[in-house]
C-alpha cells in the first residue's frame, strides 16, 4: 500500500500544508530534530517519574512500560468536532436505549430489527432482565473508536461500553504538551479537557439510587497489577474518591460497605473498572479474588449503583455493532451521523465465502476480542498467518467478523528519522448521567511502526494529544 | 479512610524508616572498620549489623563469614534478605504504588524516583568505594521523603498513619542499635577509667545523628551511660525512644475515637516509662534487659495498631 493514498491530517495530496496546521508547520520548521528528540526524552523521563506506566500481559511479573508519547499533536477544527461529538452522543444515546429495551420489553426484537438470537450472546446477562437501573443508563462511560479515511469521512470502528480505558492519557498528554511546548498554545486556541474528572464525578453522583442525598462514590480497581492501574489511581485522585479493591468491600443487609479505620462505611455508587465476570464470585466466576461476594444481589435489589451497569458487553460486541445504525433509527428516529464500517459476519455463509476468498484484503477480528489481540490485518499479514486464520474461521465461524481494511488517516509523528506520517485513530469519551456529554478531545492512538494500522498500546501503539480548536482556524 | 489504605501508608513509612536506619548502621560500621587501631576483629565488627536486623540465621545460611563485603552485600543489596535496604525500599514502593491516591503527588513521585534510581544502582553494582555514598543517598532520600510528607500532605488520618509507621519503626530501630552496641562495648565499660573507646561511642552517636547533640547537651567526654540516656530518655533528641513516644502518644489519642483503646493504653504505658523513668533505675535492671523489654512492648503496640486499624473490621 502506498502511503500517499492515505488521507494525511497535515498535508494535502499535493504536499501543501492544510490551513489548520500552518502555524504548527511553521513552528516545526524552526525547531530542529535534535531539539524535538530532547523534548521527547524529557517527556519520557517525566512520565516515568510520575509512574504513568502500564503492565503488559504476558511480560515478566511487575514489568512496567511506558506508552510512547508523541510530541506532535493531532488537530481538529471546531466544525469537524461538532460533527464527531454530535455523532457519538447520538450513538451512545441509542446504545443506552437499546440496553434498557433489551433488559426490559425487547421491543427491538419484537420489531424484527435485532434477531432474538442476541439473547444467546455470552455477553447478554440474564441476571439483568427486568432490573431497573437509575435513569435507565447502562453505559455511563463509553469510549467510541473513530477513524478517518478522507476529509469528511469518519467511521466508527467500535463502541467500548464495558470499562473503556485511556482517558488518563488524554489528560496527561495535554498536561505534558503544555509543559513542553507552551509557545504552541499561544498560536492555537485549544479547547480545554481538564474538567473531565469533574464531569465524570457529577455524572456518577447523579446516578445514585433515588433518595440518596449525598452519595458516596468509589472507584473499584482490580489492583496495582492491572494494566490500567495508573489510570484508576489517577481518576480516583482527581475526583477525590476512594480507590478500593474487592477486599475492601463487603455486602450486608442489602447494602455495600467499605472497611475503614473508623468502621464500615456505606457506598452508593461504584465506578467499577473490573469486568462483569470478576465482580461477584457468588454470581459469576467463583474463582474471582477481585470481586465482592453478594454484590450482584445487592445491585439487582437497588442497594447500590454500578457504572457501567452489568451486561453492557452485549451492546459493544462486534456482532451487535452492525445493528447500531438501525438502533439509532429505531429509538431516536434519526439518521446516523457517523457511519459504521461495512462488516461481514462469518456465521453467514455468503459473507463467509466472500471473506475466505479475500482474506488478504480484509481485517478479521474476534467477536469479543479487544486490545488488538486475535486479529488479522490481511494486507500486512504473512501467507502463514492468513492460512492460520482461515483454519480458525472454519473451526468457529461465528466467533469472527471481517471488515475492509480501512485507509486510516495519517498524522505527522516524531520518529528516529524525523517527522513522518503514521496512522492514527481517536477515542472520545462519552459521559452519560443527567445529560450525555463529552469534553472536546479524546485519546489519539498512533501506530508507531511505519505502515502499521494497529494502534493498540498492547501492540506498540503510542498516544498523541488531540487538539480541538475553539474555531476553524488557528488564532 | 480505608483500612487497607492506612495499612499501606503505615508500612510504606516503616520500610523507608527501616532502610534509613539500616543505612546508618552500615555506614558507621564501615567507617569504623577503617580506623586503624581498632580492638575488634572483623567478625566482632560486622556481626552487630546483622544482629540488629535479627537476621543471623539467614545470613549464616547464605554467607561464609562476617566480612565487610559479605555483610554489606547481605544488608544493602541482597533481595533475598527481607530486611536489606533494597528489600525495604522495594516494599516501601510497592506499598506506595498501591495507595498513590492517598498521598500527595509529590510524595508518590519521591518514592517512585527513589525506586527508579535504586534499580539503576543495582544494575551498576556496589563497590567498596561506593558504600558511604550509597548510605548517604539512602539517608538523604529518606530525609527528602520526610520533608515532602511534612510539606505537602494533607493533615488527615492518612498523615497520622504515615507518622505512626515512622515512629514505631524508629523506636524499634534505635532500641536495637543501642542494645547491640552496648553488648559489644560492655567489657570496655567495666575496664579501668579512660579506656572507653571514644571512637566506638562517637560512632554510635553519629549513626543516629546525635554526636553534635551530645556535645551540646553534656559538654563532656563521651560516657556510655550518658549515651544511653541521650538515646533513651532525652525527649529533645529526635531519634530517642522518648521522642518517638512523644510523637506516637498524641497521634493515637486523635485516632482512637471509638476504636483502639488498647493501642492508647499500650502507648501511654510505654510513654510513661520513658517520661517518668530514671537512668539509674534502668541501669539497675540492666540496660540490655530494659531494651529487650522495650522492643517487646513496642512490638505489642505495633501488633495492636495492626489489629485495631489496619486489618479492617468485619
Amino acid at each position: 500500500m502506498n502511503i500517499n493514498t492515505f488521507f494525511d491530517e497535515m498535508r494535502t495530496s499535493t504536499g501543501s500544508v492544510r490551513r489548520l496546521y500552518q502555524p504548527f508547520a511553521e513552528w516545526l520548521s524552526g525547531t530542529d530534530h535534535a531539539q524535538l528528540m530532547q523534548k521527547s526524552r524529557e517527556a519520557e523521563m517525566l512520565f516515568r517519574r510520575v509512574g504513568i506506566t502500564f503492565n503488559v500481559y504476558g511480560d515478566e511479573a511487575g514489568a512496567e512500560r511506558l506508552i510512547p508519547f508523541d510530541v506532535v499533536p493531532r488537530i481538529l477544527a471546531a466544525t469537524e468536532w461538532r460533527v464527531l461529538s454530535a455523532g457519538v452522543i447520538q450513538r451512545v444515546t441509542a446504545l443506552n436505549a437499546f440496553l434498557n429495551d433489551l433488559y426490559h420489553d425487547q421491543e427491538i426484537i419484537k420489531a424484527g430489527i435485532v434477531p432474538a438470537s442476541i439473547l444467546e450472546n455470552e455477553m447478554y446477562r440474564p441476571e439483568m432482565q427486568g432490573v431497573d437501573v437509575p435513569g435507565g443508563i447502562y453505559a455511563h462511560i463509553a469510549g467510541v473508536d473513530i477513524v478517518r479515511t478522507a476529509e469528511n469521512e469518519f467511521y466508527v470502528l467500535e463502541d467500548n461500553l464495558r470499562t473503556p480505558s485511556g482517558v488518563s492519557y488524554m489528560l496527561e498528554d495535554r498536561k505534558m504538551m503544555m509543559r513542553l511546548f507552551p509557545e504552541l498554545f499561544r498560536r492555537y486556541a485549544v479547547a480545554p479537557v481538564e474538567h473531565y474528572p469533574q464531569v465524570l464525578l457529577n455524572n456518577l453522583r447523579a446516578v445514585a439510587q433515588p433518595g440518596v442525598y449525598d452519595p458516596t462514590v468509589v472507584l473499584l480497581t482490580p489492583g496495582a497489577y492491572n494494566s490500567a492501574y495508573f489510570e484508576h489511581a489517577f481518576l480516583a485522585q482527581q475526583m477525590g474518591i476512594e480507590l478500593v479493591e474487592g477486599q475492601d468491600l463487603f455486602c450486608k443487609d442489602n447494602a455495600v460497605f467499605m472497611r475503614t479505620t473508623e468502621g464500615p462505611k456505606r457506598i452508593d455508587v461504584i465506578y467499577r473498572r473490573i469486568d462483569d465476570d470478576f465482580l461477584d464470585p457468588l454470581s459469576f466466576r467463583e474463582d474471582s479474588m477481585l470481586g465482592v461476594p453478594g454484590l450482584v444481589s445487592v445491585y439487582r435489589n437497588g442497594g447500590v449503583t454500578l457504572a457501567n451497569a452489568i451486561g453492557t458487553g452485549v451492546a459493544d460486541d462486534k456482532s451487535t455493532y452492525t445493528f447500531v445504525p438501525d438502533m439509532i433509527r429505531f429509538y431516536l428516529g434519526e439518521e446516523p451521523i457517523l457511519s459504521n464500517v461495512p462488516t461481514y459476519k462469518l456465521e453467514n455463509p455468503d459473507d463467509r465465502n466472500y471473506v475466505l476468498e479475500h482474506l488478504a484484503e480484509l481485517v478479521v477480528k474476534e467477536v469479543q476480542g479487544s486490545g488488538g489481540y486475535g486479529m488479522l490485518v490481511g494486507p500486512t499479514a504473512s501467507k502463514q498467518q492468513i492460512e492460520d486464520f482461515r483454519a480458525r474461521i472454519l473451526a468457529e465461524p461465528d466467533n469472527y467478523i471481517a471488515q475492509p481494511t480501512l485507509a486510516l488517516s495519517t498524522c505527522p509523528t516524531l520518529v528516529e528519522e524525523g517527522v513522518a506520517p503514521r496512522h492514527v485513530d481517536l477515542r472520545p469519551f462519552v459521559l452519560s448521567g443527567k445529560t450525555v456529554t463529552l469534553v472536546p478531545g479524546g485519546l489519539c492512538r498512533v501506530a508507531m511502526r511505519e505502515g502499521s494500522l494497529v494502534v493498540n498500546s498492547s501492540q506498540g501503539g503510542g498516544t498523541k494529544d488531540t487538539w480541538v480548536l475553539n474555531g476553524d482556524a488557528p488564532c | 479512610m480505608l483500612s487497607r489504605t492506612a495499612d499501606h501508608l503505615y508500612w510504606m513509612a516503616r520500610y523507608i524508616e527501616r532502610a534509613e536506619n539500616m543505612a546508618r548502621v552500615l555506614d558507621v560500621t564501615y567507617r569504623m572498620s577503617l580506623v586503624a587501631n581498632s580492638a575488634y576483629d572483623e567478625t566482632a565488627r560486622w556481626k552487630p549489623p546483622v544482629q540488629i536486623a535479627d537476621d543471623i540465621e539467614a545470613f549464616e545460611k547464605n554467607y561464609s563469614g562476617y566480612t565487610a563485603v559479605n555483610v554489606i552485600r547481605f544488608m544493602a543489596l541482597d533481595e533475598r534478605n527481607p530486611s536489606s535496604i533494597v528489600s525495604a525500599l522495594n516494599s516501601a514502593r510497592e506499598n506506595a504504588r498501591a495507595v498513590r491516591v492517598a498521598m500527595s503527588s509529590e510524595m508518590w513521585e519521591t518514592v517512585n524516583a527513589l525506586w527508579l534510581e535504586l534499580r539503576q544502582r543495582i544494575r551498576l553494582g556496589l563497590n567498596e568505594a561506593d558504600i558511604s555514598e550509597f548510605c548517604d543517598w539512602v539517608k538523604s532520600r529518606s530525609h527528602l521523603f520526610r520533608g515532602v510528607t511534612f510539606g505537602t500532605m494533607l493533615r488527615d488520618d492518612s498523615y497520622k498513619f504515615v507518622r505512626l509507621g515512622s515512629f514505631v519503626e524508629r523506636a524499634d530501630n534505635t532500641a536495637r542499635l543501642l542494645d547491640a552496641k552496648y553488648q559489644l562495648l560492655l567489657p570496655a565499660v567495666e575496664a579501668p577509667e579512660g579506656q572507653v573507646d571514644y571512637y566506638e561511642w562517637s560512632s554510635l552517636l553519629r549513626s543516629v545523628s546525635a554526636f553534635e547533640a551530645y556535645q551540646k547537651v553534656f559538654r563532656d567526654t563521651i560516657e556510655p551511660w550518658k549515651v544511653a540516656e541521650l538515646l533513651v530518655l532525652r525527649d529533645d533528641m529526635p531519634r530517642s525512644l522518648h521522642a518517638c513516644y512523644d510523637e506516637l502518644a498524641p497521634i493515637l489519642e486523635q485516632l482512637c475515637r471509638q476504636r483502639g483503646r488498647e493501642c492508647l493504653r499500650l502507648a501511654g504505658e510505654n510513654h510513661a516509662r520513658l517520661h517518668y523513668g530514671r537512668m539509674a533505675d534502668i541501669f539497675n535492671i540492666g540496660l540490655h534487659q530494659f531494651l529487650q523489654d522495650f522492643i517487646l512492648r513496642n512490638n505489642a503496640l505495633g501488633a495492636e495498631i495492626q489489629r485495631a486499624f489496619l486489618n479492617g473490621p468485619e
